[in-house]
């Protein structure tokens, strides 16, 4: 194994290498002990604790439940967000300045804003402005906050989409006599959204992570609120938040996971130009990379 | 028109922001460091550890690390970060959790520059006779550590716009304050028009001054 910053190791680096493992593996029991320490002194190891998670009652009032909410609000947010998101995106590259002007606008102002911000501002929107049963109005807000913040996130993501293909797909497009608005829907929309497939599976963990954030701040009811009613019940605050944690794990490497097998396939398949936009991308899709007007650079991944 | 600021500290909430961005931002760096470290170090079981937590913090949502720092960290194992008064706690629990989760982000941020350097570089060093130092700190790091300017300044906005997150323990930063003014005030739409502005003034200038800056000290290839 060779990189930029060492060589292969040879015998004496194999040597301390072999060492360093051993001082880092009795380093990590030392956590570890100290953590096992600390958990059985409060008594957080007892299974009465533990006990609640292998029965159904845990599962079939609290956690599933919570859990599909969660995926409830991550989808609708997706299935709103992609459209507006893939308007705005278009219109950014739109020849008329009037057009390119204030859709940069809008999405560079609703990137650089926190989530959190746009769901409470939603939330108190519904609740004035609406008739909004006090039911429904969480998942609005929630949904809404993701909905605004993502579709500007996917504005650019279809932006660099379109702009990874390469430039003789429009020239050709435009040779066989096809207009502007053609060549966007026949040939480049096609073939960007094949490209965007990796990124957009990467956001939709972006998007189940922050539905969390309702949970706490608007009382929707998913996986983190119902975590609260468990712990509540069970007694067991520690153990519950441990469960939640693994269950938000799993999804988001299930995600994850699936992202980076649709980019490799991508990448082999014969029949693209070659174009695809990977997670590593979304990274980034700052602006000031892509030649934006108003750069602010907020990070799409965090 | 502006009447509704009164008797709010709308200048104060936002300075906890502020504060909240750039003491995590510090932590956040020596450790992300640290853990870029490790993933690109020849020792394979540090590798691992670096994998590991990389993948399991970036996946946990950070409102779930938070809320554990207050709920589990403070109330169950007495962690009060050396903290007599609870807004302290609140505080310095939220930098704790924010340093935890965003230095997983500095640690991709921080290996994707490394991993910008072409082998050829290394190998060209070593071949006119440099030592292992030299060509780490001649040949290498000037370059990794331009390309990871611009990744960096990402992580920073990001960083920026989470810490309103901390408003779900208590903490009176920026997004605390408008929850409570824009549940008690008339003007919701202005009151949010000034808190979103508050964000755009803080992330922007961020963004476009270490924008220009990574760009301009781009390695070209």
């Amino acid at each position: 194994m060779s990189s930029v910053l060492y060589d292969t190791p040879g015998p004496g680096a194999r040597k301390r290498n072999a060492l360093l493992s051993v001082v880092f593996v009795v380093l990590i029991a030392l956590v570890v002990w100290f953590v096992w320490q600390k958990m059985d002194d409060k008594g957080q190891l007892k299974w009465s604790l533990w006990q609640p998670f292998t029965t159904s009652e845990a599962w079939t009032t609290y956690l599933l439940p919570g859990l599909g909410n969660t995926l409830k609000a991550a989808a609708l947010s997706m299935v709103i967000a992609l459209p507006l998101g893939a308007v705005f995106g278009i219109a950014r590259m739109s020849d008329h300045r009037w057009v390119r002007i204030p859709a940069g606008v809008v999405v560079e102002f609703f990137r650089s804003i926190p989530v959190l911000l746009l769901m409470l501002f939603a939330n108190e929107f519904y609740a004035r402005s609406t008739g909004v049963t006090s039911e429904d109005r969480p998942l609005y807000a929630v949904v809404t906050g993701l909905v605004l913040y993502n579709a500007s996130v996917l504005a650019e993501v279809v932006r660099a989409g379109i702009l990874a293909l390469p430039r003789g797909q429009t020239e050709a497009a435009y040779a066989i006599g096809l207009r502007k608005g053609q060549t966007m829907t026949s040939i480049l929309l096609p073939q960007a959204v094949t490209a965007m497939l990796p990124a957009i599976v990467s956001q939709l963990v972006v998007i189940v992570k922050d539905t969390a954030l309702g949970g706490v701040m608007i009382g929707y009811t998913e996986l983190l609120n119902t975590r609260s009613t468990l712990a509540a019940n069970y007694a067991n605050v520690i153990q519950s938040f441990v469960v939640v944690a693994i269950i938000f794990i799993v999804v988001n490497f299930v995600l994850t996971s699936f992202a980076s097998w649709l980019e490799r396939r991508l990448r082999r398949s014969k029949r693209s130009t070659g174009a695809v936009l990977g997670a590593e991308d979304m990274e980034e899709l700052n602006p000031a990379a892509v030649g934006g007007t108003f750069g602010s650079g907020a990070s799409d991944t965090i | 028109m502006f009447d509704f600021l009164q008797g709010y500290d709308v200048l104060g909430a936002f300075w906890m922001t502020v504060k909240l961005t750039a003491l995590s931002a510090v932590g956040s760096l020596v450790w992300g460091t640290l853990l870029a470290a490790m993933r690109v170090s020849p020792v394979p079981l540090m590798r691992g550890f670096g994998t590991v937590y990389v993948n399991i913090v970036r996946n946990i949502p950070l409102t779930v690390i938070i809320l554990f720092t207050s709920l589990g960290l403070a109330d169950i194992f007495g962690v009060t970060m050396g903290a007599s008064d609870f807004k302290v706690q609140g505080f310095r629990l939220a930098v704790l959790g924010f340093v935890a989760y965003t230095a997983a982000f500095v640690c991709e941020a921080v290996r994707s520059g490394i991993n910008t350097v072409p082998l050829g570089q290394a190998e060209a060093a070593r071949a006119i006779g440099l030592t292992f130092g030299q060509t780490l700190r001649l040949v290498v790091l000037p370059q990794a550590f331009r390309a990871v300017i611009g990744p960096l300044a990402n992580v920073l906005i990001a960083l920026t716009k989470n810490t309103t997150v901390a408003a779900a323990i208590g903490v009176a930063e920026a997004a605390y304050l408008m929850k409570s003014m824009i549940e008690n005030e008339a003007q919701t739409l202005l009151i949010g028009a000034v808190f979103a502005l508050g964000f755009v003034v803080l992330t922007l200038p961020t963004g476009l001054i270490l924008g220009w800056l990574g760009k301009r000290l781009a390695v070209k290839r």
